[in-house]
């Protein structure tokens, strides 16, 4: 009797650069029974009943945390939240400190925000606890990746082969780089596109095709997922201004309508309407945006249990 | 490794068969009645067992799923090698049905008890019963016994038992693995 692998091959989830392709597998076909046990109208298991979740954000999160802790909870966890603004970090604690006390209160898992890249690996190798990257700087967001991911091969069957256009902030998007190497190692093509200031230099050697122009991309993709432009992030001038920006890199019905062909518009969120997307693309049948939201919980399921079941 | 047949052949067949005579003798037409294979393995034998009661029974109207319990196990964690989830089918309400659960090897228990937690999900049914191919005589580690047994099998805590599929593994076969 041949048991499929049920497990990971990794103790944390730092970001999908550490993940292979059978754990990625696995966490999407975990997901499916998940996402089939919140169709169901006790929405509820007990796997993780036996863990404690400490959700830290020293960041700004609206999906993210919330889809996390719903996941928590349909799991059975305890759960604790944490936000930095109201915390002791402003009076001057570390980030190990800061963990440290809150693992005192005995808990097995932590899922972390941070505006730092490496902040979660840092933690790995500083405390006993496992960490769930929610996002590190604008280094690595592996859940959205996943769900990414997930919401494209529930779309299409396969993700295998699919052509994938990141269009946007590329340089600030933690989500960009999750995504590539996500899609990469699922078998998808993988193109970014935007002004040359904001695609990073070594974009190249990851081996997705890089695209200035707008309407190139559209039509070479079956999916474009849209990326905001993180202003927060960006210390000098990328580009003249967001106006402009707007009408060289923003995707309107009118475009969407000029293509030969459908294709799918994605968005990890929050949207800038009338800036990166407009309103009626983003309420439109082709955008699948509330499906990614819908399946986050699903897939971040999927990814704590299996976490929990990995720890040795 | 030495291997015992514990069963195959016509008295397989006959087996389920008689398994099927029983669920009639107390269910009737079914009306009431729905069929739950538990995921992974006991899912072929209510598939058999649905089989044979529409060759029996063509006008009943009968329905079946599968249950996948990975979620609700209580060795979650402490098992190294626990199998995937698989895919949980049930497209009807259970809420004031007899259920009969399906299992192709009871031993500990333990899956049961899952199952029993996982049902919870679907309503609160009348009635649930057990029927099982093999069941490992005095093994229990929980007060769960079966309803309907296909044969009875005296075993130690080392060997295994095997229920082989003509679907996935070419014959209709129980076996006994007598040394792990």
């Amino acid at each position: 009797m041949a048991e499929n692998q049920s497990k990971l091959s990794t103790k944390h989830l730092l970001g999908i650069k550490d993940l292979s392709t059978e754990d990625i597998q696995l966490i999407l076909e975990t997901a499916d029974n998940f996402k089939d046990v919140l169709q169901r109208p006790i929405k509820k298991v007990p796997s993780l009943r036996d863990i404690t979740i400490a959700n830290i954000f020293f960041e700004n999160s609206t999906r993210t945390k919330l889809s996390f802790e719903l996941a928590e909870k349909r799991l059975s966890a305890d759960t604790i939240s944490f936000a930095a603004s109201s915390s002791s970090v402003s009076k001057g604690e570390t980030l190990i400190d800061t963990v440290n006390n809150i693992l005192a209160m005995k808990v097995d898992m932590v899922v972390m925000r941070h505006p730092h890249a490496g902040a979660g690996v840092f933690l790995s190798k500083h405390v006993n606890a496992q960490i769930v990257n929610a996002g590190d700087g604008a280094h690595e967001h592996p859940t959205q990746a996943l769900l990414d991911a997930f919401s494209i091969r529930e779309k299409y069957g396969d993700v295998r082969g699919k052509k994938v256009a990141i269009i946007g902030d590329i340089l600030h998007s933690r989500v960009a780089l999750s995504n590539i190497l996500c899609l990469q190692k699922l078998g998808a093509e993988v193109m970014v596109c935007g002004p040359t200031t904001l695609i990073p230099k070594y974009m190249g050697s990851l081996g997705v095709k890089i695209e200035h122009n707008l309407m190139k991309a559209l039509n070479w993709c079956d999916v474009a997922n849209m990326l905001r432009i993180q202003l927060e992030r960006q210390d000098i001038k990328y580009f003249p201004s967001l106006r402009e920006y707007s009408m060289m890199y923003g995707l309107n019905k009118q475009i969407l309508d000029s293509l030969d062909k459908e294709i799918t518009i994605m968005h990890p969120g929050p949207i800038n309407r009338g800036v990166e997307i407009t309103s009626d693309v983003a309420d439109s049948k082709q955008s699948i945006i509330l499906d990614q939201v819908e399946n986050g919980v699903a897939v971040r399921m999927a990814v704590l249990y299996l976490l929990a079941n990995s720890k040795d | 490794m030495e291997t015992l047949t514990l069963l195959d052949g016509q008295k397989f067949q006959i087996t389920i068969q008689r398994l099927c005579h029983q669920l009639i003798e107390n269910h009737n037409t079914f009306s009431d009645t729905v069929l739950i294979g538990i995921q992974p393995r006991g899912i072929y034998l209510a598939d058999r067992i649905h089989q044979e009661l529409k060759h029996l029974q063509p006008q009943s109207e009968l329905q079946a799923g599968n249950l996948d319990i990975t979620f609700f196990r209580d060795d979650f964690r402490t098992n190294k090698d626990l199998p995937a989830a698989s895919a949980t089918a049930i497209d009807f309400i259970i809420e004031d049905k007899n259920v009969i659960l399906v299992d192709d090897v009871l031993w500990t228990g333990r899956t049961i008890r899952a199952a029993l937690d996982a049902l919870l999900a679907f309503g609160r049914p009348r009635k649930v019963e057990l029927v099982v191919l093999v069941d490992r005589r005095f093994s229990r580690q929980l007060p769960i016994e079966p309803n309907y047994i296909g044969i009875e099998v005296d075993s130690v805590d080392s060997q295994k038992v095997v229920v082989s599929w003509k679907e996935t593994d070419q014959q209709d076969r129980v076996t006994l693995l007598l040394d792990k």
